[in-house]
């Protein structure tokens, strides 16, 4: 513990950060060299540039939007903490420490992973995944195998799946509903970040 | 490769048959080495055919040739008697299934088990001997690898690879520590004198503790399939079940050569080959099954014109990579397993969707079939004197150590995995894993074919080997589901397919892949997503047809299945009202108690007005439950008038095939009537029709260019979103108004267009369907000269009755689809050339309906 905590000194209010998200001290440090290494200037910020400079996020279809998620609106940079909140969602959920009674939730409780997912989806972050929303996430993912026309129906359909206002837009409480029975625990988690 | 050939040949004659008769073909192959013959000779019908015919030699006129037909005879008169044999228990299978609340309580595998007790006791009564008994050769060669292919192919895959890790870790380590502590254990325990004297050494002791050790994948399915745990779970208990027979198998060979080569010759070298030979065994029967599963793939990608054969190339295919494997003495089982694994998801997209069905029934049959006759031969196999040496002490503390040593490995392996797993594997689950470790047919097989000469107390181990299964398979299973309540072990979720969770779940992947990019590490989904990539680039390239390539997402399937399930739903739905009309009723009724816009009742009264034909404006308020009545009405009188039309055209004036319901038999295909010359025919006279009703068309009637244009600016508008219906409404309310009083046909049709064209239907030949026809009142089939014309437009006028609006028709995406079909349907053998020409005609004048009579 005495040289991780010698080494910790040099991210800034590593104290905090641990008890809000959940991570352990090793993996603050981990991510921090991580995040130094993608921030190549050295300016304790990352833009969307050093993201796009990541191999494989060009080759992935929602990419963009992952790049998109760790800026919050109106911002293009991201500090430590910020890109340490944000991976925190992925952090599996563990059951000891929930027990205890957290008084804070965690980032990485199951409401926050769907939150997560949802403003994938919710571009124009009005609270609601519209149609249009819903076609370009389809767009991305099946891109060229289907005809415009089923991507259409597709949408539409799920829409109406999920579509309990019959607002013609799913909003979070409906995308919640429609996901009960997804094991989002498993399927949001990454296994080093435990 | 003699084996093999001899294999090809039974398997292709038999490979259709219903699984009962594959036991025979084994006797049948042995019949011919005239080795088992004794067998098939012991029963009673058999040597009394036998004595008749040889008496029968001395008639000279009918000569018996016995000798020349004696092996096919018997072989036939074995395929009798063993299908008598074996329908038994499956008929027996058919009165447990039957009853479903016995099997909720006690499995099937624990009855049929106990079926075999009574049968055995039945037969042991009748001949005082043992008959049947369950021979290694027919269980590992004829009835296990069904059970097993069945398993690899309806594998969840992902699920598998996902949890390889464990499951392997269990399957390998797992059962050697079960093996060598099982073994030793006992060997202890003979050294301080537990059972008494018993002639078996370490080495015979590390055998049979050798078989004892797998978790036996028949009884592990047969039990788990009804108890429903979690998949995780089960996944974990199957995958192990599936993978540690060839640990087992391997073991077992290994030890019985140490056997045979006595404990003093054993020495490093011989240890090193053996470790070696199980990694050469386990992964060459495992490659062998996947270059089959490929060869598989890659038939069925070109068996497009013989879809009837198609089926039979799994099986034959499946069953040759088991015998392959066997005969290279590689684990067959693994062979199979994987060959079912890697073949299924390209077997699926190639073939025909009736193959695929055929394939997943066939396979299910047999190895329920399979299953059925291993339980109930379990159960038979204990009716017998002569195995059954008891030695209390001895097959006791096998039943302890058994269970103890199942609990201490799945425990320890578990705690040591539960620090690299993402979602650990929780105490309940631990317990269930242990506790379902059953013993099955494979350990008996096993049992059965230890060498007498070499191990003197082989039917103690037999004996010992049946009570472990009963043991296992009655007892456990009986107290497994109260025992998964009990614990509340978490169950599987029914699930339903919805299209948000699937996209959502794909998006989920794509997220973890960013962001194990994002924080720099290489795990489980970066894996996963090159080995999709690679997959999907070259594999599916190389196996795949070019047709099923287009739509491999898995999110098109679940579209796909969501609106089939939909389609059958009203199918249902329709047979029960006895029509389909319910689904365009229904629905306008729903859409205008919806929408109260007096607008849109505008449209529907100028809709109704328009049936009605000349009392068009008297019906011009807008009230809605009058009009909702009355258009109710007049949409029935309309269909009846319709539907009598309608049968007077098409038995008038369709094509009348030469050659009616000349059903063709072919070995190959199942269409009937499709003879080309005929369809060539049809095409022909529909065309000519077209083209007379064009000409008349234009001569005479002429519609107005503008309803063609204004059609088609419209639907252009509904393209990009769906809901223009309003603003086709709108921008043409002014025309309505000014127009709408004269009320011409033009008017009516014009507006019949703009109505519909909202409801978003395509082909713009579905639009006008008044002309000044109307306006004569003369039956349609009167009306010699409009008659050709008329008789493609009637399925356009049928179409009055669609549902109306856009947000409707939306939903009722698939259905557009069907209710156009279900036109074609009317006019059977009209090909599809409606768009074709239609497109650039204006559409045929269609018939004036007869019902005016009645409200004129």
């Amino acid at each position: 513990m005495g040289s991780s905590s010698s080494s910790r000194n040099k991210i800034p209010n590593a104290q905090e950060l641990m008890d809000q998200t959940g991570f352990s001290s090793a993996h603050l440090l981990r991510l921090y060299d991580r995040f130094e290494c993608l921030d190549r200037d050295n300016r304790g910020y990352l833009s969307p540039d050093d993201f796009e400079a990541v191999g494989g996020l060009a080759m992935n279809p929602i990419g963009g939007r992952i790049i998109d998620a760790f800026f919050s609106s109106g911002q293009d940079t991201v500090d430590f903490s910020s890109f340490v909140r944000i991976l925190a969602h992925f952090r599996p959920t563990d059951r000891n420490r929930n027990k205890e009674g957290t008084q804070q939730e965690l980032p990485n409780s199951r409401t926050r992973k769907l939150k997560f997912a949802f403003q994938l989806y919710d571009l124009d972050r009005d609270g609601k995944i519209s149609r249009e929303e819903l076609l370009q996430v389809l767009r991305a993912m099946l891109g060229l195998q289907v005809t415009e026309e089923q991507l259409q129906s597709i949408a539409e359909r799920a829409i109406q799946e999920a579509d309990l206002d019959k607002d013609d837009a799913i909003s979070f409480d409906e995308f919640k509903k429609s996901l009960e029975k997804v094991d989002i625990d498993t399927k949001m988690s990454i296994g080093f970040l435990k | 490769m003699l084996r093999c050939g001899y294999a090809l040949f039974w398997l292709l004659g038999s490979v259709l048959l219903i699984c009962v008769v594959s036991p025979v073909k084994g006797e049948a192959v042995v019949t011919h080495e005239g080795s088992h013959l004794k067998l098939s000779k012991s029963s009673h019908s058999n040597e009394s055919q036998h004595g008749h015919s040889s008496n029968a030699t001395g008639i000279p006129i009918i000569s018996f040739k016995w000798h020349h037909v004696e092996t096919s005879y018997l072989v036939a008169f074995w395929m009798i008697k063993e299908k008598k044999k074996y329908i038994l228990p499956l008929a027996n299978r058919e009165v447990i299934e039957a009853n479903h609340h016995v099997t909720s309580v006690i499995p099937e595998s624990a009855l049929l088990i106990c079926f075999g007790f009574i049968l055995g006791g039945m037969i042991w009564a009748a001949d005082k001997v043992q008959t049947f008994t369950l021979t290694p050769t027919v269980f590992f060669l004829y009835l296990l690898p069904q059970v097993i292919l069945d398993a690899g192919y309806h594998m969840p895959n992902k699920l598998f690879f996902t949890n390889l890790g464990g499951i392997l870790v269990h399957a390998v380590i797992g059962t050697c520590w079960n093996a060598a502590s099982l073994g030793l254990s006992l060997w202890g325990c003979q050294m301080g004198g537990a059972m008494g004297d018993l002639d078996i050494g370490l080495l015979q002791y590390l055998l049979f503790g050798s078989l004892m050790a797998a978790v036996d994948p028949v009884a592990v399915i047969a039990v788990f399939e009804q108890v429903h745990v979690n998949d995780v779970l089960f996944i974990m208990v199957f995958g192990e079940s599936l993978l540690n027979d060839g640990v087992t198998v391997v073991l077992f060979n290994v030890f019985d050569a140490f056997v045979s080569l006595g404990g003093p010759k054993i020495d490093a070298a011989e240890i090193i080959k053996g470790i070696v030979s199980f990694f050469v065994v386990a992964f060459g029967g495992s490659l062998v099954g996947l270059g089959f599963g490929l060869l598989i793939s890659l038939l069925t990608r070109c068996t497009k014109n013989i879809q009837i054969i198609e089926p039979g190339f799994i099986f034959v295919l499946g069953y040759l990579s088991y015998l392959t494997a066997e005969m290279l003495s590689l684990s067959a089982i693994l062979s199979i397993v994987f060959c079912g694994m890697c073949c299924q998801k390209y077997v699926r997209a190639n073939m025909d969707e009736n193959s695929v069905q055929t394939v997943r029934y066939a396979m299910k049959a047999f190895a329920n079939g399979s299953e059925t006759i291993i339980f109930v031969f379990l159960g038979i196999s204990a009716i017998d004197k002569v195995i059954w040496v008891w030695n209390t002490g001895f097959i006791l503390l096998t039943l302890l150590f058994v269970l103890v040593y199942r609990f201490i490995g799945v425990f320890f392996l578990t705690w040591i995995l539960n620090r690299f797993r993402l979602v650990p594997l929780e105490f309940v689950d631990q317990v269930i894993m242990s506790y379902g470790g059953l013993r099955g047919a494979v350990a008996y097989g096993l049992a059965v074919m230890l060498d007498e000469n070499k191990i003197k107390e082989k039917n103690l181990m037999v004996c010992t080997t049946l009570i472990v299964v009963y043991f296992t398979v009655i007892l456990q299973g009986i107290t497994m589901k109260p025992l998964v309540m009990w614990l509340k072990v978490k169950r599987a979720a029914v699930t339903e397919v919805s299209l948000l969770e699937k996209l959502t779940n794909k998006m989920f992947n794509h997220t973890l892949v960013a962001i194990e990019d994002i924080s720099g590490q290489i795990g489980h989904n970066y894996m996963r997503s090159k080995w999709k990539y690679f997959e999907e680039n070259w594999m599916s390239w190389i196996l795949m047809k070019p047709s099923a390539r287009k739509k491999q997402d898995q999110l098109l399937d679940v579209f796909h299945q969501l609106n089939l399930k939909d389609a059958m739903e009203y199918v249902t739905e329709g047979e029960r009202r006895g029509s389909l009309e319910f689904v365009r009723n229904e629905n306008s009724i729903i859409d205008f108690k919806k929408k109260s816009e007096s607008e849109s009742f505008d449209i529907n009264n100028a809709n109704i007005s328009n049936d009605h034909g000349v009392m068009s404006n008297t019906s011009r308020d807008p009230i809605p439950s009058v009009s909702l009545e009355m258009h109710e009405q007049t949409m029935k009188a309309v269909r009846e008038a319709e539907a009598i039309n309608a049968h007077h055209l098409l038995d008038q004036h369709l094509y009348k095939s030469r050659k009616q319901h000349r059903h063709r038999f072919s070995r190959s295909h199942f269409d009937i009537n499709r003879d080309e010359k005929e369809v060539q025919e049809i095409f022909q006279r529909t065309m000519r029709n077209r083209l007379e009703s064009f000409t008349s068309a234009k001569m005479g009637v002429k519609p107005p260019k503008t309803i063609v244009k204004h059609t088609q600016k419209e639907q252009q508008q509904k393209m990009p979103n769906g809901k223009s219906m309003d603003k086709a409404k709108t921008s043409y309310s002014g025309d309505e108004g000014s127009e709408g009083d004269s009320a011409s046909g033009y008017d009516q049709s014009y507006m019949r267009a703009t109505y519909r064209a909202g409801a978003g239907i395509e082909n713009p030949a579905f639009m006008p369907d008044l002309d000044p026809m109307d306006l004569l009142q003369i039956p349609p089939w009167l009306a010699e000269s409009e008659l050709d014309s008329s008789m493609v437009a009637l399925s356009h006028r049928a179409q009055v009755g669609l549902p109306r609006t856009p947000s409707n028709l939306r939903r009722l995406a698939p259905l557009r689809i069907s209710t156009r079909s279900t036109d074609s349907f009317t006019l059977e053998n009209i090909p599809d050339t409606q768009q074709m020409d239609s497109d650039q005609l204006p559409p045929p004048p269609p018939p004036r309906p007869p019902r005016d009579d009645g409200y004129v």
